[in-house]
């Protein structure tokens, strides 16, 4: 008996032990984004002060008014910035999904001469740090005249996520087994419909969260923007961010209120595909 | 309806041929099993007639059309697969009516069709259900479904019932030959399994390394066995398989023990050649059958006894090869008894020893 509430004790402890555990872990991972839209809202003297005031004194809408102001007042082309990101990110999202679906499924599906060293290759420019590329990139963008254009992002972007995609969707279409297109050929598809008829709904979880990762990759990427856009023609949120700073100060009030507008869509996103990509992400882990 | 013609088909993945020239003709409405034991080219052929491999040659009709270069689809055939290959993303009552729904049947002919078929094999209540819902016996019923849905030329079953568990193979077997006897479609079936090759065939195709070994009914195939291959694979247990010279007339094994050349088997004398006497052609006497025209009998020590109630399997040393024979009315037997047996040498068989091949005259 004694032995027993033991036993039960520990397991209590134990549970005490995981959930503080937990919480520790998952402040540190939220307590950056909290303190970015805490300070979204408050005056920039409360951002600066010294001790740092954990608890808000007031909360006001002034960065937000600010940063829709005209440009005298601190204001920044936001709707622009916030266009050419989305331009640029769903276009690149939906071309490098095509590419991977396309990819993927002739990596999992066909037998090809090279085709283990292609996809080492593939997987190889994905340990290439981004920043390396900017020079080069720069260069041959200058070159081609495509400095500060969407094309030019969306097609660096293409590049950057085609072989994650690639990569990704192969892992879900290897888990649809072959008789499934084949069972839908002799149910009378030629061999296009029994892809999109019975493959595709199959690995949909899967292509859905590739999508998401290439979505905020491309969203969320700075190093490479920065550098291949000039003007408000391309510039993307991330770099409208620099906009804030100037020569002697920083706003960081206005660059947290940007921040803000800049993770709500990415966080409805998310949200939106949240079952997929669960779906999606445990589906792949299986993989055997 | 229609029947299937193989003329020389064959198959090869570059330098490797895994089905040599076979030659099979099946009738309409024939139910046709090809058995073998696996990596014997069955599933390939089968695969071949379906459209889902190259030929490599020779030719394949089906009906009267040649159709080697048909895609699946045009070939008017269903097929079952090992795994049930169900769209995990669709309903039964979408998995059943699939087929007609890619060859824009109208809506009230496909639901007609689907009920129809859900009734035939007692899927009504579970229409609305998705595969993943369902257990193996009533997922291996939705995947019969899908094929009969569409009344095909052709039934093409690919070892459906090795997914499933013993009890439950043998009830799918069932309803397998009653869904054939209803509707008459011709019927190509796969399996490794004799047993299920002996009860669904009307002719039985023994398939070794690519090649045909003997096509017949289960009755030829059991009695005749073309050689000791399909002697040891078709029956159960396996036929036991005794070496032997022919001396003075007689087969004499190692041990110089002499057995009569079973009627209508001859062989030269000095040949080396193998006596093949299945379990229930030797028995214990007095606990055999009754005696046919021609018997023979042998004294054995019983090393081990399998009781399986009607009858008891007992393994025998006979000139340093174990032997399988069958008690009826069994009575308990102690290890290492020495039993007199009787053998039926009307149904027993005689093989070249170095070819296999059946020693008939």
């Amino acid at each position: 008996m004694a032995s027993n509430a033991e036993h039960r004790l520990r397991k209590r402890l134990l549970r005490i032990a995981h959930l503080t555990g937990l919480f520790l872990a998952m402040s540190l991972i939220c307590l950056p984004g909290l303190w970015i839209v805490l300070n979204s809202f408050r005056p920039t003297v409360e951002i600066m002060a010294k001790p740092p005031v954990w608890i808000p004194n007031s909360l006001n809408l002034d960065h937000y008014r600010a940063m829709f102001g005209g440009v005298g007042e601190g204001g920044v082309p936001v709707l622009t910035y916030f266009r050419n990101s989305l331009i640029i990110s769903v276009t690149s999202t939906l071309v490098a999904l095509l590419v991977g679906m396309a990819g993927g499924y002739a990596f999992a599906r066909y037998r090809f001469k090279g085709k283990a060293a292609l996809f080492v290759g593939l997987m190889a420019t994905r340990a290439v740090p981004g920043v390396a590329l900017s020079l080069p990139l720069f260069i041959i963008m200058a070159r081609a005249g495509i400095i500060d254009t969407h094309f030019g992002l969306i097609l660096t972007y293409v590049a950057l996520n085609v072989p994650f995609t690639v990569w990704l969707i192969d892992g879900f279409f290897r888990q649809v087994p072959r008789e499934l297109a084949e069972a839908a050929e002799i149910d009378g598809c030629t061999r296009w419909q029994a892809f999109w008829k019975v493959e595709f709904p199959v690995a949909r979880a899967g292509i859905a969260s590739a999508g998401i990762f290439a979505f905020l990759t491309s969203w969320n990427e700075y190093a490479l923007a920065s550098q291949l856009t000039r003007s408000v023609n391309s510039k993307t949120m991330p770099v409208g961010l620099l906009d804030f700073t100037s020569q002697f100060t920083l706003n960081w009030g206005g660059m947290c209120a940007l921040a803000v507008l800049m993770i709500i869509p990415a966080l409805v996103l998310t949200f939106l595909v949240q079952k997929h990509l669960i779906a999606g992400l445990t589906f792949g882990g299986v993989k055997g | 309806m229609a029947q299937v013609q193989l003329q020389g088909i064959v198959k090869a993945y570059g330098a490797l041929q895994v089905v040599h020239a076979i030659d099979l003709d099946i009738a309409d409405g024939e139910f046709v099993v090809l058995v073998g034991p696996s990596g014997c080219g069955k599933s390939t052929t089968l695969r071949m007639i379906a459209g889902l491999e190259d030929i490599s040659g020779g030719m394949l009709r089906i009906g009267d059309r040649v159709v080697n270069d048909l895609p699946p689809r045009d070939r008017n055939i269903s097929m079952v697969f090992q795994n049930y290959a169900l769209y995990p993303h669709m309903t039964v009552r979408e998995n059943l009516g699939f087929s007609l729904k890619i060859a824009k049947r109208a809506e009230a002919e496909i639901a007609k069709a689907v009920t129809e078929a859900a009734e035939i094999l007692s899927l009504t209540p579970l229409l609305e259900r998705k595969p993943g819902q369902l257990s193996g016996g009533q997922r291996q019923r939705v995947a019969m479904g899908r094929a009969i849905v569409r009344h095909p030329d052709v039934f093409l079953f690919d070892e459906p019932l090795s997914n499933l568990d013993a009890k439950l193979r043998t009830q799918m077997r069932v309803e397998i030959k009653k869904l054939h006897q209803r509707l008459g479609t011709t019927i190509v079936y796969v399996t490794h399994d004799q047993v299920e090759a002996m009860t669904l065939a009307d002719r039985i195709v023994i398939m070794r390394d690519g090649r045909i070994e003997q096509i017949g009914t289960p009755l030829e195939v059991f009695e005749t066995p073309v050689n000791t291959f399909v002697a040891t694979f078709i029956g159960s247990p396996p036929m036991n398989l005794l070496e032997g010279r022919i001396t003075d007339g007689t087969v004499e094994l190692a041990d110089g023990t002499r057995l009569p050349i079973p009627p209508g088997h001859g062989a030269a004398e000095g040949r080396a050649v193998t006596f093949g006497v299945r379990a229930d052609n030797i028995m214990p006497v007095g606990h055999a059958l009754p005696p046919t025209a021609h018997m023979a009998d042998v004294e054995m020590e019983v090393q081990l006894s399998e009781p399986l109630g009607t009858e008891t399997l007992l393994f025998a040393m006979l000139a340093g090869t174990e032997v399988q024979a069958k008690m009826l009315n069994p009575r308990p037997v102690r290890l290492g008894e020495r039993l007199r047996f009787q053998i039926s040498l009307d149904k027993c068989h005689l093989f070249d020893a170095e070819t296999g091949a059946a020693l008939r005259v």
